[in-house]
């Protein structure tokens, strides 16, 4: 498994997935028993190089349980700190090192402007002095005092987290944008995602009882991913899960597009609505930007209305690389349009709880999406495809477009937006730098992935989203 | 007349879009939009060699975008007129 995933604190939440599921397959007190069994599976004993004892490691595991089993239902976060997991990060920023030679000149008193710094052998900060100014570090010619931060802090470019009186790391509901940037940064693996892998194992329980068709959705990202199978084995595995077929979420990015480039016939400047967690942040730090938020449904919305149209009574499950559309998919503006959604790494261990090894399996085809649906994956796609769609689909103002990469970008324009400075009008936000297939749920972060959904773009049968399009207009026009 | 075509992925290689686009094309240009109704579905569980179709529940085989407008003046415009 280390091969698939990045790190080992992926691996050890994909192990509490896989065993959740395989036992939501044997039997209900086997789900019961999940919460007290799969800690003691995870952390056998006598011995484990995850925490100080068993028993805290267990802790921890148990406290994993109950995320992959849904997590803290009065908490309407997606995402979640785990008590007992996170404790022990230090929290003043700046250290002294061994490197310290306790020097004649000491610069670092020098520059301190609170008188924070004494000299005994080597220099001490009095932390309840330090103003974190940095200045000493700074100062050192022996870089011996180095900067300390929680990589959770650092990892969140939206001021989010905070620490709490016990240490640990807590979320601002009214800040927080579900972009799980702090999931995956966290080397203890103390922040982490809610799972609705059990909905989904009962969705497809159902399906194979009353024959009702499930259809899975995966994102563009997915061809970066599984890199040991060709993705028309993966399409394969995930039929072989139970779906009735395998559709891909690009074919609602056409739509989307389309909508989005009609839009821009209306509108002054328009804000682009497919990542939630672009969305999220307008909605939350700058409500007064909220009205040029597109209202163009996402990707995912579009094409599981779409299928919805052709199948009425089918359930529509989302697989991405994205914690944020976990959250989408319950709000009210889908119209119910998506019953689950599961991430890459929960598509891994679901596939591996059900024993089916996609590597080994035939080859089924996946083709559905145009080129420009594709590259929705990366930033910089959309406003690539409204770029060189736009006189086509009959747009005759000049447009300017902007690819904001990452929340960084995004909260700097956000700011200039506000003050009326931003001289772009048609706005692509993606709250993962490199987008989505950099998305915090991915099974690995690459930077060369990007090629990967290049190269699936240019596969693509339909080179315009056209074909999308009439497709689109043909299943509106169903009367049933 | 109820006609539904395949646009799954395996027919949509095999060319459905084309399939589809054309029909509209003949059942527009017949005006017989009131009489047959085109549906989109994805995967009839069909998978062959052609673009799956089935009219009024009935699978019809040997569709292609080069088979589409022999099967619709011969087949389809008779049984939709006949109707």
């Amino acid at each position: 498994m280390d091969r698939v995933f990045d790190t080992k604190v992926q691996v050890l939440k994909y192990s509490v997935l896989k065993s959740l599921i395989k036992r939501a397959y044997e039997s209900e007190k086997s789900l019961e028993l999940a919460p007290y069994e799969i800690p003691k599976e995870i952390v056998p004993g006598p011995k484990t190089d995850m925490r100080c004892c068993i028993y805290k490691a267990r802790a921890v595991v148990e406290e994993r349980v109950r995320m992959a089993m849904g997590g803290n239902k009065d908490n309407p976060n997606i995402i979640e700190v785990l008590p007992v997991a996170c404790d022990e990060c230090p929290i003043a920023s700046y250290y002294v090192t061994p490197a310290c030679r306790g020097c004649i000149n000491h610069r670092c008193m020098d520059v301190c402007p609170a008188g924070a710094i004494g000299i005994d052998g080597q220099a001490k900060i009095d932390e309840t002095k330090c103003l974190n100014c940095g200045k000493c570090a700074k100062a050192c010619p022996y870089k011996a005092i180095i900067e300390f931060t929680r990589p959770c802090i650092t990892s969140c470019k939206i001021g989010a987290l905070k620490i709490d009186e016990d240490k640990k790391a807590k979320i601002d509901n009214d800040k927080c944008v579900m972009c799980g940037a702090c999931v995956y940064s966290c080397p203890f693996g103390a922040i982490t995602d809610k799972s609705f892998v059990l909905d989904l194992v009962d969705i497809l329980k159902e399906a194979e009882k009353t024959g009702r068709k499930v259809y899975a959705l995966i994102a563009p990202a997915i061809v970066s991913q599984f890199k040991y199978a060709k993705i028309e084995q993966i399409v394969e595995g995930i039929k072989m899960l139970g779906f009735h077929n395998v559709i891909e979420t690009a074919m609602g990015a056409d739509i989307t597009l389309h909508k989005e480039l009609n839009e821009l016939k209306e509108v002054d400047k328009l804000t682009t609505s497919c990542c939630p967690s672009f969305v999220m942040y307008i909605e939350k730090h700058f409500p007064q930007l909220a009205k040029y938020i597109s209202h163009s449904p996402s990707p995912m919305v579009e094409a599981a209305k779409l299928i919805k149209r052709t199948s009425p009574d089918s359930k529509v499950v989302f697989i991405g690389p994205c914690s944020s559309k976990k959250h989408e998919y319950k709000l009210e503006k889908t119209g119910g349009a998506v019953d689950c959604v599961i991430s890459f790494e929960e598509l891994q261990a679901f596939l591996d709880a059900r024993d089916i090894d996609v590597s080994t399996l035939p080859e089924s085809p996946l083709n559905n999406a145009s080129f420009y649906g594709r590259i929705f994956a990366k930033s910089g796609g959309i406003a690539q495809g409204v770029s060189e769609l736009k006189e086509k689909y009959g747009i005759t103002k000049e447009i300017c477009p902007i690819a904001l990469n990452g929340l960084e970008e995004i909260k700097l324009a956000m700011l200039k937006m506000k003050a009326g400075k931003i001289p772009e009008n048609f706005i692509e936000g993606m709250a993962c730098v490199g987008g989505c297939l950099n998305g915090a749920l991915c099974l690995h972060h690459e930077e060369k992935n990007v090629r990967d959904v290049d190269k699936y773009g240019q596969m693509a049968k339909e080179k315009d989203i056209s074909g999308s399009v009439a497709l689109y207009n043909m299943t509106l026009d169903d009367k049933n | 007349m109820v006609i539904q075509i395949c646009i799954g992925s395996a027919c949509h290689l095999r060319g459905s879009y084309d399939v589809i686009e054309q029909l509209k094309s003949f059942i527009a240009e017949d005006k017989l939009e009131d009489k047959i109704t085109l549906k989109a579905s994805f995967c009839l569980g069909h998978c062959g060699e052609h673009v799956t179709m089935k009219v009024d529940g009935e699978f019809l085989d040997g569709v292609t975008p080069a088979t589409v407008k022999d099967i619709y003046i011969n087949k389809l415009k008779p049984a939709a007129l006949g109707a």
